[in-house]
């Protein structure tokens, strides 16, 4: 019975391995790309038939709950995306397209553990998991730029990980146990500041999470590693790599250090105000798109972290609510990058001048994206602050909010920037920018997804409830 | 009543606009007559709608609910219009389908532009036309990208860093709006437009009010966050202009008497003088910046200022009267500045210079468009006749008699010194531009020709009507204005 909980998970694993036991005879690629899609469906299928369960396995290691599951379907989501906008990409790497296809899934077998599992030393594990398949992706093009971005990403993510562990070994040692709940009902009830022990060991954990979402002043990494990383990756790891640490924070902080609440929304609501303000300022000077979209990225970290910071239902469905959003606008304007970038062999926006002419459909699809990026309706983006932004004024954070809108302000200036490259000015050529089936499908899936939940967004709200009230069960 | 009309005309535009997008193989003249028909029948359906609105009963008709379209903060898709917001929805339909007319010659990329255009004016109709302040929010902000893309793409001049200052500008105000809207639901609980009324001064309320108010001001625009204006209306072509200044920038004066005015009744009381200073600030300072400006379309960007001035001053003397007096004062300016802008343009593509001490002697190559554009000035300077006359007759006449502050005479006679500016920068402008020795380089310059006459005349038409029976507007106006005040 354990094992059906584990079915996802196992079935992910499954086809990760006959994708590199196949690549060995197989001559036409493409195939093995397709298998991994069906892999993920499959393992979305076992997702969705165990919605609605509340159940623990391997002795309370593995939670099934909807929290978990919504956080499953959000990476199995996301990296079937990534492999059907990856199809041009592989081309340029052409040997090793089995392997990484299946570093790609076991990430995500890694992420979905991240978000199931209710103790600390799995998490641990399933967050190494997901770490060096990411590490090695990162790598992945063996050209010095994308060289650089894996070594980087391999020695700032230990350094992060013995951070994190050192964190979690304080916590042990204070309370005795590994799992979650049990750590929560030993938790002071005077507030964190009567045990200065648990105080460095709370900062250590947001330290070595703060690393997985990326926000200030754990961000160091991004920039080089965006840039550097495959384009897919890239996408990749600004969202899904960042969903699980959100969706781990949650558990970990939801469950554990539920009763110390007050004490670490305080922290998480200052690194929400400087990780918006950092990335959305240094985002301006940049002139490289993948560099762009890492700071974007770290200031949505921010808007994110504010739904951290309140402590609220309606801050915390928030947060999920905001994480699902920006899934299918990230990708979505990832994947328009990919594309583009497949054909202008370049990364910088002024190279995507007059793109429109060249790629109607890419760039009213960036276009979309990045108006959900900064949050102008009819987009998800929109609806998702709105959301958010209530929440932190509901819980009375009227200073942050304030700090958010303006923030808002800056962002539409680097994001509308793109949108007037590319609809304004002449083309460098008149060449047409070719995409294959795969990326368009992706592409139109992620625009769907911005515009649907923007215009109707009352059935995800529903589920992100529904999800948060399965986690907040847990505490009071 | 029910029916979903206001619901097809908003999102009328918005369908024609993905037609635009979408439809293969269109050649530009079906792309016009397709922009055409999906702007003239939301135009008639409004037109229908005001001479449906029941006056005795008042109050807000043509109501469409859906509740809790966002759930959890109960935002519901609340539609309705009284006789404050179907006076603009009836200008902007009007001008939404005169700015297609005056499009007509765009050649560069015809689909795109018309599509946004489009898009643009589903997003004015909607704010006039929600009763939820999240849907307010969103359509509030639709407008952004595409009046960004039409500035930045079919603009002359400096062209992307006024549609950047644009943005900039609505954004900041808009950002604050929302944390203001949002601050307002926790404190009220609710987000129904018809149900927001909160007496009182109190810390919390005027923060909301001036958060809120600072949007509406960005956007009307009030001194000193007025500067995207000129630049924005210079650089635009010329049918934005005319939305731009004909119902765009109408939006701030709708939402100060929506929202500030309506909701916040004791706060706007106690900050009115201070409004009003500004709206005479306004008044003053944009007429005489406008004297001394040489490029035709900028000047006539100025004046709005000027005449936005007007229109806040009505808005915070907070008689009916002086309310109702800025309601039509803006359907008057959207006219007569929408109209002002099209024969700046038809100036402009007649004789490709709009500097003014380039141009002189017109009027005989052009005889008329310098009629028209002479009623055009004489309306804007307030000629008895025009609905100029009749909208600042009103909103004088109702903040003078207000009495809703001390000094209140002082702050109208100083606004009434606005006119006189008004009429020196306008004359002068006639004639420099039109009178004196003709220039040798116009000697070919045509005149309008039929399909120009079509959007010119019409404007002119509605000018004299409601110059001469201004009742037409004004007994509607008043029943939307009477329940704000109580």
């Amino acid at each position: 019975m354990n094992l059906y909980q584990l079915s996802p998970e196992l079935s992910l694993c499954f086809f990760a391995i006959v994708v590199i036991l196949l690549d060995l005879f197989i001559k036409r690629k493409r195939l093995l790309a397709a298998l991994s899609v069906i892999g993920l469906i499959i393992s979305t299928i076992f997702t969705i038939t165990l919605w609605g369960e509340q159940a623990t396995a391997f002795n309370r290691m593995l939670v099934v709950d909807e929290f978990s599951l919504l956080f499953k379907l959000i990476f199995l989501g996301v990296a079937c995306l990534i492999i059907l906008s990856s199809v041009d990409y592989v081309s340029r790497i052409a040997r090793y397209q089995g392997e990484y296809l299946a570093l790609v899934l076991l990430s995500a077998v890694g992420m979905m553990l991240m978000a199931g599992t209710g103790e600390l030393i799995s998490i641990y594990v399933a967050l190494e998991l997901t770490g060096i398949c990411l590490y090695v992706l990162a790598g992945f093009l063996k050209d010095p730029k994308s060289s650089e971005a894996g070594l980087k990403y391999l020695l700032l993510g230990a350094v992060a990980s013995a951070v994190l562990l050192y964190g979690m070994a304080m916590v042990f040692g204070l309370t005795g146990t590994t799992h979650l709940g049990e750590i929560a009902s030993a938790m002071p009830s005077d507030g964190i500041l009567s045990s200065p022990a648990l105080l460095i060991g709370v900062v250590l954990l947001v330290a070595g999470f703060g690393f997985k979402i990326a926000c200030v002043p754990f961000q160091m990494w991004v920039p080089d590693v965006y840039e550097g990383a495959p384009t897919p990756v890239t996408a990749y790891l600004s969202v899904a790599s960042k969903a699980a640490g959100f969706a781990v924070i949650l558990r970990v902080f939801y469950e554990a250090l539920g009763p110390l609440s007050l004490d670490w929304s305080v922290i998480f609501a200052v690194l929400a105000a400087i990780s918006m303000t950092i990335g959305n300022v240094v985002a301006i000077a940049q002139t490289n798109i993948k560099r762009m979209l890492g700071y974007s990225s770290i200031a949505q970290a921010g808007y994110l972290m504010m739904g951290l910071a309140t402590i609220t239902a309606l801050g915390q469905s928030g947060l999920v609510f905001f994480l699902v959003a920006y899934a299918f606008t990230n990708m979505g304007a990832f994947i328009a990058v990919i594309a583009i970038s497949n054909k202008v062999n370049s990364d910088l926006i002024s190279d995507y001048t007059g793109m429109a002419r060249r790629a109607p459909l890419l760039a009213l699809g960036l276009t979309l994206c990045l108006v959900s990026l900064t949050g102008i309706p009819p987009t998800a983006g929109f609806m998702a602050k709105v959301y958010i932004f209530s929440a932190a004024m509901q819980y009375q954070l009227v200073w942050l909010v304030v700090i958010a809108v303006i923030n808002t302000v800056v962002s539409a200036y680097y994001y509308l920037r793109v949108v007037k490259v590319m609809y304004t000015g002449a083309p460098a050529s008149e060449e047409r920018v070719p995409s294959s089936g795969a990326l368009r499908l992706a592409l139109s899936i992620a625009c769907l997804g911005v515009l649907a939940i923007g215009i109707l967004p009352g059935p995800l709200l529903q589920i992100a409830e529904v999800a948060m009230s399965a986690l907040i069960g847990v505490f009071p | 009543m029910s029916g979903h009309y206001l619901s097809i005309i908003i999102f009328l535009p918005l369908v024609g606009a993905i037609l635009l997008a979408f439809l293969p193989k269109l050649g530009a003249r079906a792309v016009k007559l397709i922009a055409a028909a999906f702007t003239i029948v939301p135009f008639f359906i409004s037109a229908t709608l005001f001479f449906m609105f029941d006056k005795a009963a008042g109050g807000f008709q043509f109501v469409e609910m859906v509740e809790d379209w966002i759930p959890f903060i109960h935002v519901d898709y609340f539609l309705g219009v009284d006789g404050l917001s179907l006076t603009m929805v009836v200008l902007t339909t009007l001008l939404g389908f005169l700015a297609v007319l005056i499009s007509w010659k765009i050649d560069l990329r015809v689909r795109e532009y018309f599509a946004w255009l489009l898009v643009l004016e589903t997003g004015i109709l909607g704010v006039f036309c929600a009763l939820d302040l999240i849907l307010f929010f969103l359509f509030w902000e639709v407008e952004l990208l595409p009046m960004y893309l039409l500035i930045s793409i079919w603009g002359s001049g400096r062209r992307e860093y006024s549609a950047i200052k644009f943005v900039i500008y609505t954004i900041l105000g808009s950002a604050l709006m929302l944390a203001g809207i949002l601050l307002l639901y926790f404190t009220a609980g609710t987000f129904d437009m018809t149900q927001l009324h909160l007496a009182g001064v109190t810390p919390a309320l005027t923060i909301i009010f001036f958060l809120i108010l600072f949007g509406f001001a960005v956007k009307l625009p009030v001194f000193p966050v007025h500067t995207w204006l000129p630049d924005a209306h210079t650089d635009a072509p010329t049918a934005v202009s005319v939305i731009l200044a004909g119902i765009l920038i109408k939006m701030g004066g709708y939402g100060m008497i929506r929202i500030c005015v309506s909701m916040f009744p004791d706060v706007a009381l106690a900050y009115a003088p201070l409004l009003a200073a500004l709206a005479v600030v306004n008044v003053l300072y944009g007429a005489a910046v406008t004297l001394r400006q040489t490029d035709l379309k900028r000047l006539i960007a100025y004046s709005s200022i000027s005449h936005m001035g007007y229109v806040m001053l009505g808005i915070f003397c907070l008689s009916e009267l002086s309310l109702t007096g800025a309601t039509l004062q803006m359907f008057s300016h959207g006219i007569i500045t929408g109209l002002l802008f099209a024969m700046c343009g038809l100036v402009m593509e007649k004789t490709h210079r709009r500097l003014i001490p380039t141009l002189g002697g017109l009027a005989r190559r052009m005889p008329v468009i310098v009629a028209v554009f002479s009623v055009a000035g004489l309306a804007a300077l307030g000629l008895p006749g025009t609905s100029g006359f009749a909208a600042e007759f009103i909103v004088f006449l109702g903040s003078f008699s207000s009495g809703t502050f001390r000094f209140v005479e002082v702050y109208t006679i100083l606004g009434v010194l606005g006119i006189v500016i008004t009429a020196g920068y306008i004359l002068w402008m006639l004639q420099r531009v039109f009178f004196g020795p003709p220039k040798e380089e116009d000697e070919h310059v045509e005149d309008a020709d039929r399909l120009e006459m079509v959007p010119i005349f019409a404007l002119v038409a509605v000018i004299m009507l409601i110059g001469i029976y201004p009742a037409i507007l004004t007994d509607i106006i008043k029943t939307g204005i009477a329940p704000i005040l109580g």
